[in-house]
């Protein structure tokens, strides 16, 4: 297998690697490589598919489908197999992945090693909840683990940012569904408050609340909150892609534009709310329509912050909202949740509470601010999410995993030598146990 | 009608892409090559996107015992009898210099084998009065050059064979389709310096089947190789011959 020089990113593009990547096509290909870090789509914001120096394994030629069931509703297939791939060709069958995050570019593995979660948190737990079984290349070994065979393997795999084996294949099991739409309903929420508590008293299967993070005063944290069912009828024509062919000049998200934009976009809701029908990818992936929305933030790209504050912790939550919008910075990718309780998954992020999505473009100050957005989570009792993390300290975020001691010696027994290592794990320490 | 193809070199990532198309038509696919493995997985694969039917089925060009039971398995399907070619190996070409018994090789895999594979394939195509022959040859084979000669010449003896089959098929209502890559991604070509503007294999795959249902006879793809490849033709050969391109 040829090895590729490159230069590469996550999807925030604000830290780069250079190294050697290989992209094997078959599983002995990949059997027969030197052990490295395994990466998908590389749709992590900051450094957890980056291996600066090193060598990475591109899974994304990996993505045949090995068996489905439509009686169970199980799909086993490769590691670099997208969900969008699966909503294409299992939606028409009345099937689709219980736990969906918020691209369809996203491969089975990436979704493993991160265990992401979607729309539905509140009811369905993280993606690590539908998977039955995973296929490991682990310690030179082909092994399947489950919640059955190695348990703790399986429970430090989910979530386990890869370190745990290269995950070859998995089986999930897929949610069935009435039909190819969504039912939308959309309401304003005029406060954090009230926003919070629209998202509490939501019944519906999928909710989200967009939040306007340069709201102040008595409008700070206003945003509206989607709610949504499966329906039976056909969906209405997904809307078509486009593309941003260059990198985006620095006013584009400046602090006056975004302001401008974020007010619009609230008001785009009328008053009493509003209901439509949407296709299931124009709901669940709203940004993958525009390819490369990363270029929207120039050449120097993004950093998100995202973190999750126990439900008691409303008014650390306020004060992190509030830091937001006073720095100026925040861009219109704000996203605020209610997560369920807490999965399997030793190094998962969800945990009940709710949760903050805010991409910020990278600028001077923003390292400042996300820093001491960290602070913020940390003294709440909450946590950040390692796939969009690129600033924080390794001590902080290994005190706010309490499973992390106990997955590094899993990691470290199945890759004694590190070989499985990446910038980010690097970069928190957290393959040492203290 | 029912139509079935036989894929040669099944494993490669552009038989992959035009498999999982065909596958989405509900056509009777056979993935031949020598992995048997990852043939079985390719067509597993296949079944569970589509509606056809799939098979692995096992296709050396060095080993003339797996043509015929293939052209028997092929004979005995209904329907249209349909095949695309993507077997080739490439050989760095330092690797031949260095050991020049590689030509054989490389020419029986990207030239000779495939070409007595489709002759022995065309009585029954006749028989069956159509079907389309899809030969995936190369840009390397319109001009030799340094870098590639060998496999530049398998390649353009396979274009030539092409061009006459498919001047047979036509007699009895097939088709012949010369497909000509420039730089595909591939594992071929994954990590080769000097790439530029390389197309993805479901690109390839997809103007393949254009090719194939409006009956093109030659085609570069992407499209501009065409282009590329006219003015390196043109190249007189005594400047040509002093170029390392």
């Amino acid at each position: 297998m040829r090895w590729k020089t490159d230069t590469y990113s996550g999807w925030g593009r604000a830290l780069k690697a250079e190294g050697e990547l290989a992209r094997p096509e078959r599983i002995s290909a990949l059997k027969a490589l030197p052990l490295a870090p395994a990466m998908g789509a590389r749709r992590s914001y900051g450094d957890a598919a980056l291996n600066d120096s090193g060598r990475a394994v591109d899974m994304t030629r990996l993505d045949r489908i090995i068996g489905f069931d439509p009686e169970t509703g199980l799909l086993e297939a490769e590691a670099g197999l997208s969900i969008a791939e699966m909503v294409r060709i299992f939606v028409p069958r009345g099937f689709l992945p219980a736990v969906m995050p918020g691209t369809g570019f996203a491969t089975l593995g990436g979704c493993i090693a991160m265990d992401v979660h979607g729309k539905n948190h509140h009811h369905d737990g993280s993606f690590g909840a539908h998977v039955e079984e995973i296929r490991l290349l682990r310690g030179g070994k082909d092994v399947v683990i489950s919640r059955e065979k190695q348990k703790e393997v399986f429970r430090a795999t989910l979530g386990g940012l890869g370190q745990t084996g290269v995950i070859m294949s998995a089986k999930i099991r897929l949610r069935e569904i009435p039909g190819p739409s969504m039912q939308v309903q959309e309401r304003r929420a005029e406060s954090l408050e009230e926003h919070l508590n629209m998202l509490d008293a939501s019944q519906a299967r999928y909710t989200v609340g967009w939040l306007d993070a340069t709201a102040k005063g008595a409008a700070m944290g206003r945003g509206i909150v989607e709610e949504a069912e499966h329906g039976h009828a056909d969906a209405p024509a997904e809307e078509k892609a486009k593309s941003v062919p260059v990198d985006a000049p620095r006013f584009a998200l400046s602090k006056p534009v975004v302001k401008a934009f974020n007010a619009q976009y609230y008001r785009r809701i009328p008053e009493g709310g509003q209901r439509r029908m949407r296709s299931i990818p124009d709901f669940f992936f709203p940004l993958d329509r525009i390819h490369d929305w990363n270029k929207l933030y120039g050449k120097r790209g993004f950093h998100q912050f995202q973190c999750v504050i126990p439900l008691s912790g409303r008014d650390a939550l306020r004060g992190i909202v509030e830091a937001i919008a006073s720095s100026g910075l925040a861009s219109p990718l704000a996203v605020l949740k209610r997560l369920g309780p807490e999965g399997e998954g030793m190094l998962s992020f969800p945990m009940e509470g709710y949760t903050l999505a805010v991409d910020f473009p990278a600028r001077a100050k923003t390292p400042a601010l996300i820093e001491k957005l960290i602070a913020l989570t940390a003294e709440a009792g909450g946590r950040i999410y390692l796939a969009k993390d690129s600033l924080a300290d390794g001590a902080s975020v290994r005190a706010m995993y309490p499973g992390h001691a106990k997955w590094a010696a899993i990691a470290a027994k199945g890759d004694p030598a590190g070989a499985l290592q990446t910038d980010l794990t690097r970069r928190l320490g957290l393959r040492s146990a203290t | 009608m029912n139509k079935n193809w036989i894929i040669l070199g099944a494993t490669s990532s552009m038989a992959r892409a035009l498999a999982r198309e065909l596958a989405g038509r509900g056509d009777n696919i056979f993935l031949a090559g020598r992995d048997m493995d990852d043939l079985e997985r390719i067509a597993t694969d296949c079944r569970m996107r589509g509606t056809g039917e799939a098979r692995a089925v096992k296709f050396d060009a060095r080993k003339l015992e797996t043509f015929t039971p293939l052209i028997e398995m092929l004979s005995d399907q209904e329907g249209e009898i349909n095949a695309a070619v993507f077997v080739g190996s490439m050989p760095e070409q330092e690797e031949i210099d260095a050991d020049p018994a590689l030509v054989d090789g490389t020419i029986i895999d990207s030239f000779t084998g495939p070409a007595r594979f489709l002759t022995m394939l065309a009585p029954l195509m006749e028989a069956r009065g159509g079907g389309t022959v899809v030969g995936v040859g190369s840009v390397a084979g319109d001009r030799g050059r340094v870098g590639n000669y060998v496999y530049g010449a398998a390649k353009a003896g396979f274009h030539t064979y092409l061009s006459g089959l498919r001047n047979r098929l036509t007699r009895a209502g097939g088709h012949v389709v010369t497909v000509k890559p420039g730089f595909v991604d591939t594992a071929m070509t994954w990590g080769i310096e000097g790439m530029f503007l390389v197309a993805p294999p479901e690109k390839v795959a997809g103007d393949i089947l254009r090719a194939v249902e409006k009956r093109k006879n030659v085609i570069y793809t992407p499209f501009f190789w065409r282009y590329i490849m006219l003015i390196i033709r043109s190249i007189p050969e005594p400047i040509f011959k002093k170029l390392s391109i």
